[in-house]
């Protein structure tokens, strides 16, 4: 009951009768922009589910007992009717994690959050500061996700998450992030950069630089146990030590994504034709896309390591994310663009990035031009892999 | 993260215990997840007969005849045991009031 995890990652490889948690995105409608958004978000889209098909889907989430929810988007809370579905979910013993910029976060708002125990809440904040956060997100998108986190912190709603991606332009901020976390009583959780979405067009310049990998390595190694990651960050497990979570992708084993229009993808990080398994409007629904879809069976055969089986680190960081190979281009079963070893460097260059494969649905604000100096949506929910925080018994 | 044995210290096996009213149990090929909605953690249960002992130690009066009831040999109650103390230790149970 304790120890030997081997045979337990073996069992979530070949993947469960339910996701442990899933990323619901219900909307593309985002009053930001930033500029590494996921799902290229900015503009609703007309075919998105309506409440009633939103709660059907959270009636098969309760009778598959997903025990929560991720909600991202877009900006969750500019749907009309998100309040409502965060009751109807919680009323059906689905939890809620919503990650949110801020902008609905009212005292009122957040008094209402605080009385729930089956919600959580994630503030997007991508600089410890307002520059270099507001580059990306942004202008004005600092002061609202701290005054969200002021009003959370005065009623007294307890540990919520302070969500930041890692940027060349935040690592260094790492303990700046942490003293902000501590200060408003919250749980800081950093994730990783992917190419995906808006993300591909800026990942060259945004990702953190290999020096910059092995900082926010140590840091972690230092600070892992109070900080969160998602589990986002195995592919660093090359470097040694591993770091908590189980360095498994999850992707269409144990999570996956529902997008705005129903569509149901393999991996919270890749809106993309080639990852879509099915959609929740279909005949069987939800249930019947994780259990059945041809592409997800497929994830759960034994997978190869290709050209990674023969490194030392394989065992360590299974090849790393799939999203970020398949957005920047290589192969799934090559190594990580960011690749500790240095892999990934020399495949990148071995490739041609305009080939590589663009984000199927793009939401983007129109005739907002992308700004020089960045500046666009938030990270989404599920970069929280289910199996971070595991505990054996 | 894996907590090993340790927790066995103040776990007292004869008290009786109960599945933490905010725990939620989902039954697997490998035995059950468990995920707690007060502290959002996800724990794992690693054997179906863990499984029933757990389900059982509502309606035991201790978590020794829990683990009796469900059917652990004698040889394997310490291992129980640490197993019931990892879940207490994390409040996955908790002890029912006497």
């Amino acid at each position: 009951m304790t120890a030997t995890v081997g045979p337990l990652i073996e069992e979530f490889a070949l993947g469960l009768d339910a996701p442990i948690c899933l990323t619901w995105e219900l909307t593309y409608a985002c009053n930001l922009a930033c500029v590494h958004c996921l799902s290229s978000s900015g503009r609703r889209d007309p075919r998105e589910l309506s409440t009633a098909e939103c709660k059907a889907v959270i009636d098969e989430l309760e009778r598959m007992q997903v025990f929560y929810v991720n909600i991202g988007g877009g900006e969750p809370t500019v749907r009309a009717d998100f309040w409502e579905l965060l009751d109807y979910a919680t009323e059906h013993h689905v939890g809620v994690k919503f990650s949110t910029n801020g902008v609905k976060i009212t005292p009122e708002v957040a008094a209402r959050l605080a009385a729930s125990d089956y919600v959580d809440v994630q503030i997007s904040l991508d600089g410890a500061t307002e520059e270099v956060n507001d580059a990306v997100r942004g202008s004005g998108s600092y002061d609202t996700a701290l005054r969200a986190m002021r009003n959370l912190r005065d009623v007294g709603f307890g540990q919520f998450k302070i969500s930041v991606v890692m940027t060349r332009h935040n690592v260094g901020q790492l303990d700046e992030f942490k003293a902000i976390a501590d200060s408003f009583g919250a749980q800081l959780r950093i994730t990783r950069l992917r190419p995906s979405g808006r993300g591909a067009d800026v990942w060259d310049e945004l990702h953190p630089t290999a020096d910059q990998q092995r900082e926010l390595y140590d840091w972690l190694l230092a600070h892992g146990e109070d900080v969160l990651t998602g589990d986002s960050f195995f592919h660093l497990a090359g470097y040694g030590d591993s770091l908590p979570g189980l360095n498994l992708c999850g992707a269409g084993r144990v999570v996956c994504l529902i997008d705005p229009v129903g569509d149901v993808y393999a991996c919270p990080f890749a809106i993309h034709d080639q990852v879509l398994a099915g959609n929740v409007r279909a005949p069987g629904g939800f249930a019947s896309v994780w259990r059945d879809s041809e592409l997800f069976t497929d994830l759960r055969r034994p997978q190869s390591g290709g050209a990674c089986t023969s490194c030392s680190a394989f065992d360590a960081c299974r090849g790393g994310c799939m999203a970020a190979k398949f957005f920047t281009g290589l192969p799934l079963d090559g190594p990580d663009p960011e690749c500790v070893k240095g892999h990934g460097a020399a495949a990148l260059a071995a490739v041609d990035a305009a080939a590589a494969p663009r984000p199927s649905l793009d939401h983007s604000h129109r005739g907002r031009p992308v700004p020089v100096t960045i500046g666009r949506r938030p990270d989404r929910a599920c970069d929280e892999n289910p199996l971070a925080g595991l505990q054996l018994s | 993260m894996s907590t090993e044995a340790g927790g066995v210290v103040g776990f007292d096996f004869d008290s009786g215990w109960r599945l933490h009213p905010q725990v939620s149990v989902r039954p697997e090929r490998f035995g059950a997840l468990l995920y707690h909605f007060g502290t959002r953690r996800l724990s794992f249960v690693k054997t179906p007969m863990l499984l029933r002992v757990v389900q059982l130690l509502d309606t035991q009066r201790s978590a020794r005849t829990a683990c009796v009831a469900a059917g652990v040999e004698v040889a394997q109650l310490p291992a129980y045991r640490r197993a019931l103390a990892t879940l207490a230790a994390s409040s996955m149970i908790c002890e029912r009031a006497a």
